[in-house]
């Protein structure tokens, strides 16, 4: 068992070289850049430590399942796939190319992209379904859901967590990158979501609240699974939009962003510890 | 004038007008601080604002909903049916990105099958305008009147300068007795190239600038049918349920027969990436589809497709 923070300095180093990749695919067309800096650190985790999915397993029945719901995220995993085996890196720098297929939400081309998303709450029925089967067919294995906290406006979210409580689907669980963050503002600002614990819990969930960009407490807290038989399992990651780049973090502007490529350069010295001034790019884009 | 700039004046103007959005803001910034409590964003609740839009409307509001094409069409489409469609509630429907428009967003996001579904439903208006200067030209008509709407948003600028407006009918850009090309939306712009292509070599070309595609000007296809040897239906679309489909329906309606020939997207998403490259990968620049209108290659150019727009 990894008990001290020293044991996650490989975990640490992965997830610095997704955000590398993450700032390098913010340029010609651009992507989702604050939005996938929040779930690097929940992706690299689970990965590295908790799922049973590796790049020799991808076609084997008896594995686990990961479900990117939020979608504009996927550069923490391309990021995370290219560095931990599943496809060569060298796809990554065909980003927006015709040559292949990666773009600004998830699709199966990808090995290890369980399924398309981008369209916003459809992966928590989906992932049931999987969840399901995996109780049909007597497995052990589990399936997680990735959904944005913005996401949860949307009601079908609410909907799979009835239908998992009806059907006691403690191997499914859901976990929301909770960086206080929608599109244009502030969660709490817009469709206030807390208190969040007490929603999902009254809904029959079973939930444990972490520190999103702490291994320890994501280890803590997927080490007590399945949280209670019969329950479905949440995880509220609490996180930080943009983290790892102080001049873009925690910003209601910098969701979506296609920077030159000398503010990349920028950037990308302020992933490894250089303050830069805030950027003022002509090239910011919202979508 | 740009969307933002005709909405807020309208509402300004109009107490009747509520400006909704599900979450996405990017025509609609200003608009909270200028209209107060009649700026309703719901969240990412397409299903629910339409719901809502339906409420306000029978309080003799007219709503203005925003929301990416995809999901205000598909994801709420029900919604629209049962409370839009069946008491014929005037809200309006603004769907951003349609067609090719969502470039390098994916399947997810690509609204290519909404002219077809959302004229299928009864009292539900539909309209596509050619660039920015139409969308401003078309708009104010939309928004008075009394049905439900749905609206393309296209707020590319052109320099083709378009006729006033008016429901139902269809601008007349050009004639021709070889090809006509009609055509909606985003693939006016290309159309143009191809005319002029068409031109330089020889033909005899029409363009019509349908506009509104429900309801649809019947009278402008007939025309077209018996003047010109060709119809060409061009439109970033399914070939199901689109421009082709109406053509066909209108001619069958009037038992008459044409020529026609249809470019539309045939039982695939498109592949995505950046606008001039979807443009140039699926064969819609105005170079292609002159192109494959003449049946061989020519030496003509294919102007840059910039991705202004982008910055919506």
């Amino acid at each position: 068992m990894k008990n001290n923070t020293n044991q996650y300095q490989d975990t640490e180093a992965i997830a610095l070289k997704v955000r590398e990749h993450i700032v390098r695919m913010s340029t010609d067309g651009g992507c989702f850049t604050g939005a996938s800096l929040s779930a690097v650190d929940l992706i690299v985790y689970l990965y590295t430590d908790f799922l049973d999915i590796t790049p020799f397993n991808l076609n084997d029945p008896n594995r686990d399942y990961l479900f990117l719901s939020k979608g504009h995220d996927v550069p923490a995993l391309y990021g995370t796939l290219a560095e931990l085996g599943f496809i060569e890196k060298e796809r990554l720098q065909k980003h927006l190319s015709l040559d292949d297929h990666i773009y600004w939400h998830p699709n199966r081309h990808i090995p290890g992209v369980e399924f398309h998303s981008g369209s916003l709450g459809h992966l928590p029925s989906v992932a049931l379904g999987v969840a399901m089967d995996l109780k049909i067919s007597g497995s052990d294995n589990k399936v997680i859901c990735i959904m944005g906290d913005g996401e949860l406006n949307e009601g079908t979210c609410w909907e799979a967590v009835l239908v998992a409580n009806a059907y006691a689907l403690d191997n499914l669980i859901f976990v929301i990158d909770r960086n206080h963050f929608q599109a244009n503002m502030r969660t709490e600002d817009l469709i206030p979501l807390e208190p969040l614990i007490e929603k999902f819990e009254s809904f029959g969930a079973a939930v444990k609240r972490v520190n999103g960009h702490s291994y320890t407490e994501l280890h803590e807290a997927f080490s007590a699974y399945p949280f209670k038989t019969g329950k479905l399992n949440v995880v509220i990651a609490d996180t930080i939009r943009g983290k790892g780049l102080p001049s873009i973090q925690e910003r209601a502007d910098r969701w979506f962003c296609n920077f030159s490529a000398n503010e990349i350069e920028q950037l990308l010295q302020e992933l490894h510890g250089q303050h830069i001034s805030d950027l003022t790019s002509e090239t910011l884009i919202v979508r | 004038m740009s969307y933002e700039e005709l909405l807020t004046e309208t509402a300004l103007n109009n107490e009747q007008i509520i400006v909704m959005t599900a979450e996405n803001r990017a025509l609609v910034r200003n608009l909270p601080a200028v209209l107060g409590k009649r700026f309703i964003d719901t969240g990412i609740t397409e299903q629910t604002m339409i719901g809502a839009a339906a409420g306000l409307a029978l309080r003799r509001r007219i709503p203005v909903v925003h929301a990416l094409a995809a999901f205000l069409t598909m994801r709420a489409f029900e919604f629209v049916r049962t409370d839009l469609g069946i008491a014929n509630l005037p809200a309006k429907l603004s769907g951003f990105i349609p067609g090719f428009l969502s470039d390098a967003n994916g399947p997810t996001h690509q609204a290519i099958e909404d002219i077809s579904i959302m004229r299928g439903i009864p009292n539900v208006t539909v309209f596509a305008p050619a660039d920015e200067d139409d969308l401003i030209k078309m708009l104010p008509q939309i928004w008075n009147s009394p049905n439900p709407a749905y609206t393309r948003i296209n707020t590319r600028k052109t320099t083709y300068e378009h006729e006033p407006f008016e429901l139902g009918k269809a601008e007349v850009v050009a004639t021709g007795s070889d090809v006509t090309i009609l055509t909606y939306g985003l693939m006016f712009e290309q159309a143009l190239i191809a005319v002029d292509i068409l031109q330089n070599e020889g033909l005899s070309v029409g363009l019509v600038n349908m506009r509104s595609l429900k309801p649809v000007d019947e009278a402008i296809i007939l025309q077209v049918a018996a003047s010109s040897n060709l119809i060409v239906t061009l439109e970033d679309h399914f070939l199901t349920g689109g421009l082709y489909t109406i053509v066909a329906e209108v001619l069958l309606q009037y038992q008459t027969t044409a020529k026609v020939m249809p470019i539309a997207l045939k039982e695939n998403w498109f592949r995505p990436a950046l606008l001039q490259d979807v443009l140039q990968n699926e064969g819609f620049t105005g170079k292609q589809i002159a192109e494959r209108i003449l049946g061989y290659q020519t030496g003509h150019s294919q102007p840059f497709i910039t991705t202004q727009e982008f910055s919506e």
